[in-house]
């Protein structure tokens, strides 16, 4: 059981992200306006936190 | 995980990312203005104006359109008509010497729908943005350059997946998205490569697969032709070659009559690779969102006007067409082009610090222990 949890400890929070962001690429496929923002919304995260890794700096 | 599983995945990783490093930052580099293409040939001042005039102005006959396109390149044949919403007053035309001319060495230009007045497109012809076109899809050597790009693209997806298996060992002990300021630069490029790559994850499987199935088009349209097309223009195969062609004027309402609800997107004109030596092939999407990715070829006999098939699409052709928006990310807008932009550049970050790891690592394995111990 130990095993499992190491897993989901380490891949949990990149697995909703990849989710989010398969979500994202496919809801503009749907449609406009909301279908759109969705989009925006699961591209967003991945770049989001990308950019906040490379600004960190040592407090 | 065992030591020796995790080296022997180490190994995936590196090799497939540093043999095909060289080439994905080409082809990162080149497609970040190939996202704004639209916006850049804007402000190059390559999109043709068309002339004001009253809204609802009539649009010409087809057949008046091939006769201003023939007058405007003599000598040369039609190839494809094709439509975009962005331009409703606009036909893109392409013509070349031959039907059969292959698509780099052809000529494209737009026509004013409502007089037959020809524009010149040159980004479409040549240019930076075509530079970038080129180096980006095929560098200059045609299928063979085409195929060898999509290899390196199933390199980068090995890559891809061999680093989602490293990133668990890498961060046992550490939170998601810690990033260890406080270590070594090594440390912290280390931390970054592992955020920004996990991250991305998705973004870069799918720009990545989908550009290894773009790269493989002129496989999967051969295909196509072989499975679909070919058996049915077979009564045709011993037909004499077309001498008169009826004249185009009324191609779009057959098409439109064989597959209600759908719109044009081109025209193949008889002896083009979309079409055969006796058809026209009015190729149609569908009216919906996501249908209108999806593409319909109506067989058109060029001698008589009659419907001669409704096209199948097999599965791999669905697959290249839904691969075009999935790789251009233009399909959501302004904020989307942004995000994919910023998402390559981030792209860009891991293949640069992913080679600077190895370098940081190698030099260091060549350090006597002593050296490292302090």
């Amino acid at each position: 059981m130990k095993k499992k949890s190491q897993f989901w400890k380490t891949f949990a929070a990149p697995g909703w992200i990849a989710l989010l962001t398969a979500i994202g690429l496919f809801a503009a496929l749907l449609g406009d306006g909301a279908w759109d923002f969705l989009s925006w919304l699961g591209l967003g995260i991945p770049a989001v936190l990308s950019v906040r890794g490379l600004l960190g700096r040592k407090a | 995980m065992k030591s020796q599983t995790i080296r022997r995945w180490s190994v995936v990783h590196t090799w497939t990312s540093l043999i095909c490093t060289l080439f994905l930052l080409l082809l990162a580099v080149t497609g970040l203005p190939l996202i704004f293409h639209h916006e850049i040939d804007h402000l190059l001042g390559n999109t043709p104006e068309l002339k004001q005039m009253p809204a609802g102005t009539p649009h010409l006959d087809l057949q008046q359109l091939v006769k201003a396109a023939e007058a405007y390149r003599p000598g040369e044949v039609m190839q494809y008509f094709g439509w975009d919403d962005d331009t409703p007053d606009g036909v893109t035309a392409i013509m070349a010497a031959t039907a059969g001319t292959e698509p780099n060495s052809s000529h494209t230009f737009m026509l004013d729908a409502r007089t037959g007045e020809a524009f010149e497109t040159p980004s479409a012809n040549g240019g930076f943005m075509m530079l970038m076109l080129r180096l980006h899809t095929d560098m200059y050597a045609g299928t063979p350059g085409m195929l060898f790009l999509g290899f390196m693209g199933v390199l980068f997806v090995v890559a891809i997946v061999s680093g989602v298996v490293l990133y668990a060992p890498f961060m046992r002990r550490l939170k998601f998205a810690s990033v260890r300021q406080d270590k070594s630069t090594r440390v912290r490029w280390l931390d970054l490569h592992n955020l920004i790559g996990v991250v991305t994850l998705t973004w870069t499987l799918v720009v990545g697969l989908t550009g290894v199935i773009n790269a493989c088009a002129d496989l999967v349209i051969a295909a196509w032709r072989n499975d679909s097309l070919a058996a049915m223009i077979a009564p045709y195969r011993d037909a004499p070659p077309l001498l008169q062609r009826a004249a185009a004027t009324r191609l779009l309402e057959i098409a439109e009559t064989a597959t209600p609800g759908m719109k044009a997107d081109f025209i193949a004109f008889p002896g083009t690779r979309f079409s055969s030596e006796h058809h026209y092939a009015v190729v149609m999407k569908g009216a919906t969102h996501l249908t209108s990715h999806l593409l319909t070829p109506v067989l058109i006999d060029a001698s008589n006007l009659q419907v001669t098939a409704i096209v199948d699409r097999p599965w791999y052709m669905s697959a290249l067409v839904m691969s075009q928006p999935l790789h251009f990310g233009d399909y959501g807008g302004m904020p989307m082009k942004v995000l994919w932009a910023v998402l390559d550049v981030l792209t860009i970050i891991v293949l640069g610090s992913g080679v600077y790891l190895w370098w940081v690592r190698r030099r260091a394995a060549r350090v006597p222990r002593g050296e490292l111990a302090q």
